[in-house]
């Protein structure tokens, strides 16, 4: 296949992805913007008032980054594993897998597909953030580094959850019992100074607090962990897991016979 | 010339130890229309899905028009159209979106492949469905989609798996119009299907596989040479209270009460004839029972099957 025509190939399969997602927004869209609004109310204005300062600012303004990480880490998650699990169920995965696409185009596509949404979603949480406090961006490279290859990562995770899975229950088994609780263990309402010895330690071996707090850091300038070590580890999971999900293409794993 | 298809020594091996193509070689020339036919579970999804990369192959060789699918699978696909038995679209997604989009995938800029759609679209007689989602089409149509959807990129294969099956028969007999048409115009069609009265009207040439092995491999006309014995129909004037004795010429009354005559090749009818005018029975029409095809077939299959049974006792 030509480089142009993979262009094409690619920009398809984007298109497609994102018409998606904005044909069924009720689905996509709305729902994290309301439940992160409800956060923004809940544990921001009403409980946050309450508990003052937290890494030297106030809890709505300590919160918000490790909210907006939150639903970009679940919305890009949340598109490629929906859709591609989709396109295996309906087997519509055939009309791309007679295609002279190669698999690295197929796999880009649906990754930049999930960030679409997942960095759409950012934006949306970002906006709604400015009615209940100033953001004032201390590190724009690593918020914009940060958001980008988090957002990458886990449509990786996403497109390998929905390779393996055989029914919709297996595409919600992740999200409801593994990322979302990282999420929440993962800095997004508290800096970890806060525990104990030992939970810090654990604490240390959740991915995604190095992902929120990186992002706290290009926001608010404070961060638990190194930002860098952060942004490294962001890029070598990425290089795993997009080694994973080539291989499991080239094998046609739960799509070829 | 390059043949369209070739395949060498073809096995596939499932998962669970199933042995679906025991090493089938077949070729199809340029410009034919080739019907894969054979009962359910005899290999023909399982060969057309290897050679559209739907199902990984064991071991063999595959080339389409002259590209082997291990060195060369890009370039073999581009000149492929697939046509799956399943539906196999988006069924939320609009018709138009649909095709487009199958362009896409091939490389076709956007602008290009809208207008190969609507060709399509409107010689399948869906372009007044353009927006509609996929999901509220009647079968005809869903099936017709699948055809536009594998013509989009205009490739130089067709492959249709099935592609009549719970069509009516005015639809049928348009998409045959269509697909004639379609061959005429350079492209080479195979396809597999149950309606055998399809392959006999269709098909220049035709291979019949049964239990992963090819039992021939030949053209039409030469396979209905083998038939030796044709069934005629003839309704007579007067309800037959039971078959006559014709010297010659085994025969039977059909459940309707109609004369089946059994004829061999080489046989006249006129002594059919005269004998049931010596016996006073007149008949009022003739036509030959069912198709021939589908005799062959049958027999060939069950003959098969006795081999296959005997060989194993």
């Amino acid at each position: 296949m030509k480089v142009q025509a993979m262009v094409t190939a690619f920009n398809t399969i984007v298109i497609r992805e994102i018409r998606r997602f904005t044909r069924i927004w009720p689905q996509t869209l709305l729902p994290p913007a309301v439940t992160m609004t409800l956060y923004f109310i809940i544990f921001g204005n009403l409980i946050g008032s309450r508990i003052g300062e937290m890494g030297g600012f106030d809890y709505m303004a300590f919160i918000v980054p490790g909210l907006i990480m939150m639903a970009v880490i679940t919305s890009s998650y949340a598109n490629v594993v929906s859709s591609f699990f989709s396109m295996k169920f309906q087997r519509s995965i055939e009309e791309l897998l007679v295609s002279p696409v190669p698999n690295w185009i197929i796999l880009a596509g649906y990754v930049c597909g999930g960030m679409a949404r997942g960095l759409g979603i950012g934006l949306i949480v970002t906006l709604l953030s400015l009615a209940f406090t100033r953001l004032e961006i201390h590190n724009l490279p690593m918020v914009v580094l940060t958001v980008f290859l988090t957002s990458a990562l886990f449509a990786l995770g996403g497109f390998i959850n929905a390779m393996l899975a055989t029914k919709f229950d297996d595409i919600s088994i992740v999200p409801t019992f593994v990322l979302t609780p990282l999420t929440y263990l993962g800095g997004v309402f508290y800096s970890i100074s806060l525990l104990p010895d030992f939970w810090q330690g654990v604490s240390m071996i959740n991915p995604i607090l190095y992902m929120v707090n990186a992002f706290r850091f290009g926001i608010l300038g404070v961060s638990d962990v190194n930002p860098f070590v952060a942004l490294g580890m962001i890029l070598v999971f990425i290089a795993l897991l997009t080694a994973i999900s080539l291989r499991m293409l080239k094998r046609g794993k739960g799509i070829r016979h | 010339m390059t043949n369209a298809l070739e395949i060498e020594g073809l096995t596939k091996t499932y998962g669970d130890g199933f042995h679906a193509l025991k090493g089938i070689d077949m070729n199809v020339r340029q410009g034919d229309f080739f019907a894969l036919l054979g009962p359910n579970g005899a290999g023909k999804s399982t060969t057309l899905g290897i050679v559209c990369s739907l199902v990984n192959k064991t071991g063999g060789k595959v080339r389409v028009f002259g590209y082997d699918i291990d060195t060369h699978l890009s370039d073999a696909k581009l000149n492929l159209g697939v046509v799956p038995q399943e539906f196999n679209f988006n069924q939320f997604e609009k018709v138009f979106d649909i095709v487009t989009t199958q362009a896409g995938y091939y490389g076709i800029p956007l602008k290009q492949a809208k207008v190969s759609a609507e060709k399509y679209l409107r010689k399948l007689g869906l372009w007044d469905k353009k927006d509609t989602p996929a999901r509220m089409l009647s079968g005809g149509m869903k099936r017709r989609l699948m055809i536009a959807r594998a013509l989009v990129h205009e490739p130089k294969l067709l492959i249709l798996d099935e592609p009549t099956a719970g069509v009516d028969i005015e639809l049928r007999r348009s998409m045959w119009t269509f697909l004639e048409e379609m061959n005429r115009q350079g492209t080479t069609i195979i396809l597999t299907t149950h309606y055998l009265e399809e392959a006999e009207a269709l098909c220049r040439n035709i291979a019949i596989i049964d239990h992963g092995r090819i039992l021939k491999h030949t053209s039409k006309r030469e396979l209905l040479q083998q038939l030796h014995v044709e069934t005629f129909v003839l309704d007579t004037e007067t309800t037959l209270e039971s078959a006559p004795e014709l010297e010659g010429f085994p025969c039977r009354l059909s459940d309707e009460g109609a004369l089946e005559v059994e004829v061999e090749k080489g046989q006249g009818l006129n002594r059919v004839f005269v004998q049931l005018e010596q016996q006073g029975i007149k008949v009022v029409s003739m036509r030959t029972k069912a198709n021939r095809l589908e005799e062959l077939f049958i027999r060939m299959v069950e003959e098969n099957a006795r081999e296959a049974s005997g060989g194993a006792a």
